[in-house]
């Protein structure tokens, strides 16, 4: 019998498989297919201080082996994710889940924070610092080692629970800015976030998306994500949650061997609704045929 | 509830310009209304097609589809046999028991397809649908035949004139006197909009957006109702004309 368990900050889950903010709802859709308790754990979709509606639409466009999005974090606001997402969650999924939070400001970080931090069901608060799809805030404060120190530090005032900063790849130095959230508290961090793409409509000879730019996602972007997860490892301390295109049991793997400790699926969700349960069932046999029999074990063997 | 499974191209012909009609063996007992999609898996492409369902039998689906794109272009190269990764009981779809006596059926070009499982719906409920008919030419009209032969009345309008009324959807229902007391519509914008001004009678609007998942989870597709947010592929594709903002 292999083992599939990773310890994340403290809670142990089952596997280290966790599907990623934006792709998975709150769940909600996903039960439909399988039982989602068989999940590791699942970061729920972004969640604002208040109501937001997102961009316009389009907002999804494909890309070579990948799509770009730019949603724009459209979510019902915190106090209703707290009042009906959470106690709707809690009937079909029985596991800590991984709090996405996003903000315009410094307050808005805290006080979503301040809030889910008191939720029984949250497992750990997963801080987005790096969304590309919107203006003013989001992106802006995870690409400065400075504000992004800024952002934990304050948020780790509030809570009790395990932090995890979410980092963009749209930087020149991200290990600079990993340093920067381990040294102010976090106690992990999340990367990568989608990378900043764009595609033209060549019958309009305009962006296909309407904000003109997205994030990329999928298989395209798992060599970057693999890369800044290794470059970020091993030069922190705190656990790392790898996701990037990762899409079967072999890049989980690949992913853990560079130094994650879990790992996130995204884009792969949304083009098969069923990846991670695959994924959970898989990833037995990928450990047989490479003798591993603990998977956490593997975290960071490759130096 | 939905299905994720591998269909069998039974046929996959040329009806009209760039308009190919595909049928696929397999499971159909998720698709339950008119006017829902099946999302497609195409090799070498990231993101599924999703396209409206035609028609359904025991076993089969068909879908009718145009190549826009090169996804619909390597959809229309593919040959009887051939396997496809689909994913069936999508959207919400047309409900064929609103209150209505003499329904009308509106479609325009690649949005004429889901009409055709709601007018075998309709006729099962005892009415006699209308269903008007619009493209840019003669070229693109289809499924004329189909509708007359399960008993519907066929108008159709085409911007050059080279078949029934020249003109869109709305000269083809003035200049043929067509009574109706309610409409299902599909097709584009423009045209819906035509649609919801050129009448006070209630309808249903089936709506496109470009999606990522089709199943509800990615945000990719939502539009502002008077009703609040809804999914174009999961609350949707089907608006009822009360909560559409244009």
């Amino acid at each position: 019998m292999v083992d599939l368990s990773v310890n994340l900050c403290g809670i142990k889950i089952d596997n280290p498989i966790i599907p990623a903010s934006g792709t998975f709802g709150f769940g909600e859709e996903f039960k439909d297919f399988y039982d989602i308790n068989i999940l590791g754990s699942f970061s729920f979709k972004g969640t604002t201080l208040e109501p937001r509606f997102g961009n316009p639409t389009p907002r999804i466009a494909e890309a070579p082996s990948g799509m770009l999005n730019a949603v724009g974090l459209q979510n019902p606001g915190v106090h209703h994710v707290i009042e009906h997402e959470l106690p709707r969650m809690k009937e079909f999924f029985h596991k800590p889940v991984m709090a996405n939070i996003s903000g315009f400001g410094l307050d808005e970080y805290v006080e979503c924070a301040r809030l889910l931090d008191a939720q029984e069901q949250v497992g750990w608060l997963e801080i987005n610092i790096s969304c590309p799809n919107v203006k003013h805030g989001g992106m802006s404060f995870g690409t400065d080692p400075a504000s992004a120190a800024a952002v934990t530090k304050a948020v780790k005032e509030v809570t009790h629970k395990p932090v995890f900063i979410k980092l963009s790849p749209n930087v020149t130095d991200i290990v600079s800015i990993a340093k920067a959230c381990e040294e102010a508290g976090a106690d992990g961090l999340s990367l990568i976030n989608t990378l900043m793409g764009m595609r033209l409509n060549l019958r309009t000879g305009k962006p296909i998306i309407a904000n003109v730019t997205g994030g990329l996602s999928g298989p395209c972007i798992f060599p970057v994500a693999l890369r800044m997860v290794y470059q970020v490892a091993h030069a922190v301390k705190i656990p790392v949650i790898g996701m990037g295109g990762v899409s079967s049991a072999s890049d989980v793997i690949e992913m853990m061997l560079a130094g994650a400790t879990a790992v996130q699926v995204g884009a792969a969700n949304l083009v098969d609704p069923f990846a991670c349960k695959k994924i959970i069932e898989d990833l037995p046999n990928v450990m047989d045929e490479l003798n591993i029999t603990r998977l956490s074990d593997i975290i960071g063997g490759y130096k | 509830m939905y299905k994720q499974d591998i269909y069998t191209i039974k046929e996959n012909t040329n009806i009209a310009r760039d308009v190919y009609k595909m049928r696929l063996e397999g499971d159909t007992q998720y698709i339950t209304a008119p006017g829902q999609f099946i999302n497609i898996s195409l090799e070498g492409k990231y993101l599924r097609r999703p396209i409206s369902v035609c028609d359904k039998n025991e076993g089969e689906i068909t879908i009718i589809y145009k190549v826009l794109g090169s996804g619909t272009a390597q959809m229309s190269k593919m040959t009887v046999g051939e396997k496809l990764d689909i994913l069936t009981g999508l959207g919400n779809g047309f409900d064929p028991d609103a209150n209505t006596k003499k329904p009308l059926l509106i479609g325009g070009g690649v949005g004429i397809p889901p009409l055709f499982m709601l007018a075998k719906e309709l006729i099962k409920r005892g009415k006699k649908p209308s269903v008007v008919i619009g493209c840019k030419s003669s070229v693109d009209v289809f499924y004329v035949d189909e509708f007359k032969a399960i008993g519907c009345d066929v108008y159709t309008a085409t911007e050059d004139g080279s078949m029934g009324v020249k003109g869109f959807v709305t000269d083809a229902m003035k200049e043929n006197n067509v009574e109706f007391d309610y409409t299902y519509a599909c097709g584009p914008i423009p045209m819906l909009k035509a649609i919801y001004n050129a009448s006070d009678v209630s309808g249903q609007y089936s709506f496109e957006e470009r999606m990522g998942c089709g199943f509800g989870a990615c945000m990719g597709c939502t539009c502002k109702t008077k009703y609040g947010n809804k999914r174009i592929c999961k609350d949707g594709p089907v608006l009822v004309k009360e909560e559409i903002i244009w």
